[in-house]
C-alpha cells in the first residue's frame, strides 16, 4: 500500500485544490502515470502515480482543498480491496462481496441489520493488512477528514464511537471536538457506528432512489452562493407594511392611456419605485453600504428592479433613479425587464445597485421575506395587491390594498429607521399627488 | 552552462492549434527530444477558461449570441486561471521548459514569468508590479499581463499574455480572471501609440532568457 499525498509544488506553497481525478477507485495505474491533477494559484500542475498498482481508495474529492502532505489517495497492490468511494454511482461496485479472501477479516455487518444507515456508503473496508491497533473493533470507517483523523490519533479516539452529524453520519471536528469535551474518553458499548442523530442532515440522494439529478446552470449556481453569502453577511430582520393603494389605483385607470400613447405601461410597480426614490432621498442610510467600520452612503440612488426569468432571476439596475421621472422610471424598467428576458442586457446594467424592488406579488404572495442583495443594506418586497376588506372610520369599506415588507441589514439599520422608510413609502403611495406623474 | 532556449514567433495562431502544438511539444520535451521552448504569438479573438471551467463560465458576461457577433471563440483549457480573453496585438507567450532540476516550484515559476513582464513594461518607462494575491503585472491598479499556466512534470506549458496594442473593449465581455473590481490596461493605452508587435517580442525573448538563465 502506499499512500499518495498532495505534493509541495513550491516552498511557499501550503495547500493544494483537487481539480481532477483522472483515475478511479479500481484503476490499475503504472508509476508515473498522471493520476490526478491540482490547482495552486494560476498553475494547474498533473501529478503522476508514485507507484505502480490499483487506485484502492481516494480521499479527498474533486474540488476539496488539502494541505500539502496530507494524504490524498491509496493505491494497493493489484487486487487489492477497493474503499467504498464516496461518489454513489460507484456503491454497488464496492459492495461487501468484492472484499477478496486476503484481506483480513473484517466484521462487514449486513446491510439489512442497518436500515437506517441506508444513505451512507457502503462500508470502507481497509485493506490494510496491520491489524487494528489498540485492540480496537475494526469497524467499518467512517469517511473522516484528515483533521478530524489527526485528532482522533493524537487523542487516541476511536472515532467510531463518536457520534458523527456530518453528512451521512460523517463524524465532524465539531462532533469529535463536542465529544472529546464531555468526557468522550469514558467508556462507552462499542457499538457499530451509531446512527444518524435524529434531525442530523442526510445525503440528499440514497442510493437506488428514483431521483434524476441534474447539474445547477450557471445563474442557478451564481444565485446559490449569492443568496448564502448575503444571509451570511447581514443580519436580516423584516418589517411588513400595509399599504392602501385605492388612490393610486384610481389615478393608474385615469392616467393609464396617457402612458400608452408613450409606449409606456403605467403599473403599481411606476408609483412605488417613485414613492422609493423619494423616501431613499429623506432616509438615505437605506441606500447605503457598510464597509468594514465605516458607512459609505451612496450618492445615486441605483434602483435594482428583480425580473423573473423562466431560467432563473435577474436584477437589473436603474442607474440615477433619483433623476427620473415616473414615466422615464417606468420606462427603463420595461425596457430593462425585456431586454433581460431577451437576454440583451449589458453587464453594467445589472451592477451597482444601491437598493432593491423584488415582487412576490406577482405571484401571489401576500409578501415575501427578501433577502438582502449585497453589497446593499436593504430590500423591499412588494405583496400581491387586491382589493380587501377594511375598516375606515368605523364602516367596513372595499380598498386596493397590499403588503410591503422591508428586508434590512440589523448590522447597520434599526427597527426604528427601516419603519421610517417604510412609512414613507407608505405615506407617498396612500396621498400620491396626482401631479407628480 | 546556460541551458539553451528555441524561440519560435508564430505569428497568429489558432487557439485550437496552438493548444496542440503545445501538447506535442511538451511531449517531446518531456521525452528530451528538444530543447526548451519559447513560442511567441498572437490569438483571433477568444475567450478561454481554466481548469474550473465552471466557476469561470459565470465570469463571462456577455450572452453567446453577442460572443458570436463578435466572431469570439470560446475555448476550454487545462491551464490554472479563471477566464481570460487572447487576440490580436496581444503578444501570448507559451513557454515549453523544464523546470528540473533547479526551479521546480509552481510559485516560483508565476514569480518569474510575472518578472519578464515588468522587466518589459519597464522598457516603456512603467513601473509595473505585482499584487499580494493576484496573479499577473500591474500597471497601478490595471492589469497588464496575465498568466495562467499548467505543469505535467515539471515541463510547462501555456504561460501568459501580454496586453501590447490589445483592444481592451473585448475584455468587457468578461471579468478578467474572476476579478471583478480591477481594469485592464495595455502599452499602447499607456503610451499613447500602437507599438510593434516585434519589438515588445525582441525584450520578451532577452528579458525571459535573464530571468530563466536561458540562452537564446
Amino acid at each position: 500500500m502506499a499512500d499518495v499525498v498532495m505534493p509541495q509544488m513550491g516552498e511557499s506553497i501550503a495547500e493544494g485544490t483537487i481539480v481532477r481525478w483522472i483515475k478511479k477507485v479500481g484503476d490499475r495505474i503504472d508509476r508515473d502515470e498522471p493520476l490526478f491533477e491540482i490547482s495552486t494559484d494560476k498553475v494547474d500542475a498533473e501529478i503522476p502515480s508514485p507507484s505502480a498498482g490499483v487506485l484502492v481508495e481516494i480521499r479527498a474529492k474533486e474540488g476539496e482543498t488539502v494541505p500539502v502532505n496530507s494524504v490524498v489517495a491509496v493505491i494497493g497492490e493489484a487486487g487489492a480491496a477497493v474503499a467504498a468511494p464516496a461518489m454513489i454511482e460507484t456503491v454497488a461496485a464496492a459492495a461487501p462481496s468484492r472484499v477478496p479472501s486476503a484481506a483480513p477479516p473484517v466484521p462487514v455487518p449486513a446491510p439489512a441489520d442497518r436500515p437506517a444507515r441506508a444513505a451512507v456508503p457502503a462500508p470502507a473496508v481497509e485493506a490494510s493488512a496491520a491489524p487494528p491497533a489498540e485492540g480496537a473493533v475494526a469497524l467499518p470507517r467512517q469517511r473522516t477528514s484528515p483533521l478530524v483523523r489527526k485528532i482522533a490519533k493524537e487523542h487516541r479516539l476511536d472515532l467510531a464511537r463518536v457520534p458523527g452529524t456530518g453528512l451521512g453520519g460523517r463524524v465532524t471536528k465539531d462532533d469529535i471536538l463536542g465529544f472529546m469535551e464531555k468526557g468522550g474518553q469514558a467508556a462507552r458499548p462499542i457499538a457499530f457506528p451509531a446512527a444518524p442523530t435524529p434531525g442530523a442532515p442526510t445525503a440528499a440522494v440514497k442510493p437506488g432512489g428514483n431521483v434524476e439529478v441534474v447539474a445547477l446552470s450557471v445563474m442557478r449556481k451564481k444565485i446559490a452562493e449569492h443568496m448564502v453569502f448575503s444571509r451570511r453577511t447581514s443580519a436580516h430582520v423584516h418589517s411588513v407594511f400595509e399599504v392602501d393603494y385605492t388612490r393610486v389605483a384610481k389615478i393608474r385607470e385615469a392616467r393609464r392611456a396617457d402612458y400608452e400613447r408613450q409606449g409606456v405601461k403605467l403599473t403599481y410597480m411606476s408609483f412605488l419605485m417613485k414613492a422609493t426614490v423619494d423616501a431613499l432621498k429623506a432616509v438615505p442610510i437605506i441606500n447605503s453600504s457598510l464597509d468594514g467600520d465605516n458607512i459609505v452612503y451612496k450618492k445615486d440612488i441605483n434602483l435594482g428592479i428583480a425580473v423573473a426569468l423562466d431560467w432563473g432571476l435577474i436584477v437589473p439596475v436603474i442607474t440615477h433613479a433619483e433623476d427620473k421621472s415616473m414615466l422615464g422610471l417606468s420606462r427603463a424598467i420595461q425596457d430593462l425587464a425585456a431586454r433581460a428576458r431577451s437576454k440583451q442586457l449589458k453587464p453594467d446594467e445589472v451592477q451597482g445597485g444601491t437598493f432593491t424592488i423584488t415582487n412576490p406579488g406577482v405571484f401571489g404572495a401576500l409578501f415575501g421575506m427578501p433577502i438582502i442583495s449585497q453589497p446593499q443594506v436593504a430590500i423591499m418586497g412588494v405583496g400581491n395587491i387586491e382589493k380587501r376588506v377594511a375598516v375606515m372610520e368605523d364602516a367596513i369599506a372595499i380598498r386596493t390594498k397590499g403588503y410591503l415588507s422591508l428586508g434590512y441589514d440589523h448590522r447597520l439599520i434599526d427597527g426604528a429607521v427601516a419603519d421610517e422608510f417604510m412609512s414613507h413609502v407608505k405615506k407617498a403611495i396612500e396621498n400620491f399627488d396626482p401631479h407628480a406623474i | 552552462m546556460t541551458r539553451r532556449l528555441v524561440v519560435r514567433r508564430l505569428g497568429v495562431v489558432g487557439y485550437a492549434d496552438g493548444v496542440e502544438l503545445q501538447r506535442a511539444l511538451v511531449a517531446q520535451r518531456t521525452a528530451g527530444e528538444i530543447d526548451d521552448t519559447l513560442l511567441l504569438l498572437q490569438h483571433p479573438h477568444v475567450l478561454t477558461f481554466g481548469v474550473k471551467a465552471g466557476e469561470s463560465r459565470q465570469h463571462v458576461l456577455a450572452t453567446p449570441e453577442r460572443l458570436a457577433m463578435l466572431g469570439v471563440e470560446l475555448h476550454e483549457t487545462g491551464r490554472g486561471g479563471d477566464v481570460t480573453y487572447h487576440g490580436p496585438g496581444q503578444i501570448v507567450g507559451y513557454p515549453i521548459i523544464s523546470l528540473k532540476p533547479d526551479r521546480c516550484d509552481v510559485h516560483l515559476y508565476v514569480r518569474d514569468l510575472e518578472e519578464v513582464m515588468i522587466r518589459v513594461a519597464a522598457e516603456y518607462g512603467f513601473q509595473a508590479g505585482r499584487s499580494p494575491g493576484l496573479t499577473g503585472a500591474w500597471v497601478g491598479a490595471e492589469k497588464i499581463g496575465a498568466i495562467g499556466v499548467r505543469i505535467q512534470r515539471w515541463v510547462t506549458s501555456h504561460g501568459f499574455a501580454f496586453n501590447v496594442n490589445t483592444d481592451l473593449d473585448f475584455f468587457r465581455l468578461i471579468v478578467p480572471c474572476g476579478i471583478s473590481d480591477r481594469g485592464v490596461t495595455s502599452l499602447r493605452r499607456l503610451t499613447g501609440r500602437a507599438i510593434p508587435i516585434p519589438e515588445v517580442e525582441d525584450h520578451f525573448v532577452r528579458h525571459f532568457c535573464a530571468v530563466f538563465a536561458r540562452e537564446s
